[in-house]
């Protein structure tokens, strides 16, 4: 398999997380390696960097990593976990300025292209595009 | 650092007492304009941060500003995690730069806040932490050293709390609101003040 972008799915609800990721494996089966977050260190609705950290490290790709967010603490958390990886990875994630569930079906729509990250970004983000 | 460890175990641990105690009004604010979570976050992260009390005592006030600010991030859950987060480990870097304790507050209060306008990409005048942030810091610019400095800016904090409610939510969840958001205190705002007010009053007791 050649290395395609990771996807990287990050809601406050682990339902939403976990659906989107569902949606994203129908359109592309395994060609694209996709993880999801949803929750605070609870387990309520929020979000949580060391499990974002995880679902980045699980969805790595040298090609790099697409994360789609719902609201903003998962914006914002997503951008801190970014910011906590090793240094070799960090500028190889991006946090995508998309609606999540569109954005998260489009991007690994084309990174199953073989796109750049760049590419799986810019495809994700024409979404929000005003 | 002339900051002693005791003194700044006291003032951690006085902290995050307050906080916890405030996650009542916090949530209540936060359920007028917000997603209702902003207590129940501010206690556990502040939970966390009373479990690494020991820890923290025992580290240098930079050091240890850092782990509050790791311990945040990793334990709040909301964007309060990183924004409060991104605040303690942006002093605690200041006070790695050769900056001291206290002559050299404002400057490094002047870190954290830029660092948390960065963070959050947000300016004053937004309905946020923010709005409360920068005008303790030009309390601390203009008062810093005077003997009234600790009373000025426990003042300053609790008029800015106060300012934010005619704002118009501009950033964070309460946007969502737009101009419903006017008429109520922002919930970041008010836990900022709740922890310099924390800080001040712990200052204020030492023997």
């Amino acid at each position: 398999m050649n290395d395609t972008v990771g996807i990287v799915i990050v809601s406050h609800s682990k339902d939403i997380a976990k659906g989107t990721a569902d949606m994203v494996r129908q359109m592309v089966g395994s060609e694209v390696k996709v993880a999801f977050c949803g929750g605070n260190p609870d387990g309520g609705l929020g979000t949580n960097v060391s499990l974002i950290i995880d679902a980045i490290n699980n969805a790595w790709s040298p090609k790099g990593v697409a994360i789609l967010v719902d609201l903003g603490g998962a914006e914002t958390n997503s951008e801190m976990a970014v910011e906590m990886l090793e240094p070799d990875r960090r500028n190889l994630v991006v946090v995508c300025n998309a609606p999540i569930v569109e954005g998260a079906v489009m991007a690994a729509t084309e990174a199953a292209g073989g796109s750049s990250l760049d590419e799986v970004r810019a495809v994700a983000e024409e979404l929000s595009a005003s | 650092m002339s900051v002693e460890p005791a003194t700044l175990k006291s003032l951690v641990k006085a902290a995050a007492e307050q906080v916890i105690a405030s996650a009542p009004e916090l949530t209540a604010l936060d359920q007028a304009i917000g997603d209702g979570d902003h207590g129940a976050n501010m206690k556990r992260g502040f939970e966390a941060v009373l479990g690494k009390l020991d820890t923290i005592g025992a580290q240098p006030v930079d050091e240890a500003l850092k782990t509050i600010g790791k311990t945040l991030v990793m334990t709040v859950g909301g964007a309060s995690g990183p924004l409060y987060g991104t605040f303690f480990m942006a002093a605690g870097d200041a006070l790695s730069q050769q900056r001291r304790l206290p002559e050299d507050i404002a400057e490094v209060f002047a870190c954290a806040v830029g660092a948390v306008s960065t963070r959050g990409r947000s300016q004053a005048g937004e309905k946020t932490m923010l709005d409360v942030l920068y005008p303790v810091l030009e309390t601390l610019k203009a008062e810093a050293g005077h003997p009234e400095v600790i009373a000025r800016v426990r003042a300053t904090a609790s008029e800015a709390v106060k300012r934010t409610v005619p704002m118009q939510a501009t950033k964070g969840r309460a946007a969502f609101l737009g101009a419903r958001s006017v008429g109520h205190a922002d919930p970041g705002a008010r836990s900022s003040c709740v922890l310099l007010h924390a800080v001040c009053n712990a200052l204020e007791a030492r023997p």
